[in-house]
């Protein structure tokens, strides 16, 4: 289990007020804090030896390079992926679905292909497939979600098919919290000859990851989501698939020669990291890696465990909410939507910053799910390593208030 | 007075859960539909237009407790009125949100208003207010250039 009182003492912001009340921040799937290692990680880069990467002999501009390069190396551990060249830096989770639907999309999809998703992605793992299939005459399938927000396992035995190329999904939703049985998913799209992307932006930091367990051939997350920097995005692909795919962006740093009339490109994985990297955010993320290692990504999926555990049996308890996603916390993860009765989610957004409690209302990026739900948006309450119990109780007791506040529509 | 008091006060949470004017018309002269991308608010606004004046509104509104009451109180301080005054009452409450100073005048009639200038101090949920209005002007412009087209 995590200490998690002495875990926070690592978290400057916690000290904030907001309002004037402590803050309690519960909007961890939008991004996480940063621990005071990250933050020093990255101002000593800047004091200390600040230089490009890649190009200079001087000492700055080595010891920027090894810093760099260590957190690929601290990456592919993190993943238990075999090899680092395989890991390419980009922005982030987005980027590198772009990166995957330009390069590897539009050089293997192609007409009446079909790519499959859940009808939970991210707009993130949605649009850039959508353009691809409009641009190819090629088909999105959408795997359905049974009621209580899981992959319906039948129907996609029978939609993932021949047809297939990608099956694209999610490995914890960000608005239902399910968690994917992505190795069940990447077998029965291997078994038509399909390749599996995953999307690891909520997975990634709140489970432990293997790629070699869930045998994918893509991940993709970020890094501002699991206590590190924002402006870093990891993009990890088999080998083999990576060595094939033709360049995404163009230019300095991707090139081994350059002519005037033609260019041999660089090896993997720095043929996918066109121009001056985001070195400082990028050595900065070996700090948050090295804080989740330190707990143990076990002891932050039972942490999180027991959070969802305790809030959902907090809000059952109240009249009026509907939490949407599984009701069993190992099913999923700690990121809770819902609905309050009749009162609107930026309603009780607002009324919860009152007291200090950041949330998040809206539609989360996942637009076409919503419709699925039939809300306009939810309420959604995510934890992370340093929430408490008693966090989590003045959260439900700030519900109540809201309620209050709003004339009792809900608990009348 | 706690900063939830000063944006949820009566007469916003009277409007939010009896809104007036809610619902749709059969035929009417315009139909202007209003989104807000960020929150979800969506609105559909019905008016039936007769000499320039709007004899009747309708809003079939579906957001936060902002957008509703604001919706509501619109369309009471509109109906009747001629689409030039309309107008002028959407500038007059554009500028009590948006312009440098919450005190502007507001004549007898737009008193209800005021209740809404709390939510200047909170510049998300502006948008939420300024929703109906902005679908109101479309509204209005529809209608006029529906009128010089027979
Ligand atoms: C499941 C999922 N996919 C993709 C993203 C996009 O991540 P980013 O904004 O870092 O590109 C997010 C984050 O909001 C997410 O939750």
């Amino acid at each position: 289990m995590l200490d998690v009182a002495k875990i926070r003492q690592d978290f400057p912001v916690l000290e904030r007020r907001v309002n004037g009340k402590p803050l309690i921040y519960l909007d961890n799937a939008a991004t996480s804090q940063k621990p005071a290692c990250v933050i020093d990680s990255l101002a000593s880069y800047y004091r200390e030896y600040n230089a490009n990467i890649h190009r200079g002999l001087h000492t700055l501009s080595e010891e920027a390079t090894s810093a760099y390069e260590e957190t690929r190396e601290k990456v592919r551990e993190f993943i238990g992926a075999a090899e680092s060249r395989s890991i390419v830096f980009t922005r982030n989770t987005t980027e590198a679905i772009n990166l995957i639907a330009y390069s590897w999309g539009r050089a293997n999809i192609l007409a009446g292909d079909e790519i499959v998703l859940s009808a939970m992605e991210h707009h993130s793992n949605l649009v850039p497939w959508q353009l691809l299939a409009a641009e190819r005459d090629a088909r999105l399938v959408y795997l359905e979600l049974t009621a209580d927000g899981q992959i319906d396992m039948e129907l996609a035995a029978r939609l993932i098919s021949t047809k297939t190329k990608l099956v694209a999904v999610t490995m914890m939703s960000n608005v239902l919290g399910t968690v994917t049985p992505v190795s069940e998913l990447a077998r029965l799209a291997h078994n038509q000859g399909a390749l599996i992307l995953v999307d690891g932006a909520q997975g990634v930091p709140h489970m432990p990851t293997s790629v070699a367990r869930m045998d994918c051939d893509f991940l993709v997350f970020s890094l501002h989501k699991m206590l590190g920097p924002t402006g870093v995005g990891v993009l990890w692909a088999r080998p083999e698939i990576l060595e094939a795919m033709p360049p995404f962006l163009s230019g300095g740093d991707m090139i081994s020669s350059v002519w005037r009339d033609r260019v041999k490109f660089n090896e993997l994985p720095w043929r996918f990291e066109a121009g001056t990297p985001n070195i400082a955010d990028v050595i900065a993320s070996s700090a948050a890696i090295d804080y989740l290692r330190t707990l143990g990504m076990e002891n932050v999926r039972a942490h999180e465990i027991e959070m969802a555990k305790y809030a959902l049996a907090g809000l059952q308890e109240i009249p009026g909410v509907t939490v949407y996603g599984p009701q069993d916390a190992t099913a999923r993860g700690a990121v809770i939507s819902f609905n309050f009765s009749e009162v609107h989610p930026h309603d009780i957004g607002q009324i919860l910053n009152d007291g200090g409690i950041a949330i998040r209302a809206g539609h989360h990026c996942c637009q076409p799910l919503m419709r699925d739900l039939k809300v306009a948006g939810t309420a959604r309450a995510s934890f992370y390593v340093y929430n408490t119990k008693e966090e989590v109780d003045a959260f439900l007791d700030a519900l109540k208030e809201a309620d209050k506040v709003m004339g009792h529509v809900a608990c009348r | 007075m706690s900063l939830a008091d000063d944006l949820y006060r009566e007469t916003i949470l009277d409007h939010y859960h009896h809104p007036r004017n809610s619902g749709t018309i059969e035929h009417p002269t315009v139909r202007t539909e209003g989104v807000n991308p960020l929150c979800g608010d969506e609105i559909t606004l019905y008016m039936t237009v007769d000499n320039d004046a709007i004899s009747d509104i309708k809003l079939d509104a579906h957001g936060c407790s902002i957008n509703m009451a604001s919706g509501s109180m619109m369309s009471e301080a509109v109906k009747g009125q001629s689409l030039e005054h309309a107008q002028e009452v959407v500038r007059t409450f554009k500028e009590m949100m948006l312009g440098p100073s919450p005190d502007v005048f507001l004549p007898e009639e737009l008193e209800d208003l005021e209740a809404l200038q709390g939510v200047r101090k909170y510049p998300v949920r502006i948008k939420c207010a300024l929703l109906p209005w902005n679908t109101l002007l479309e509204a209005i412009e529809k209608a006029r250039a529906g009128s010089k087209i027979p």
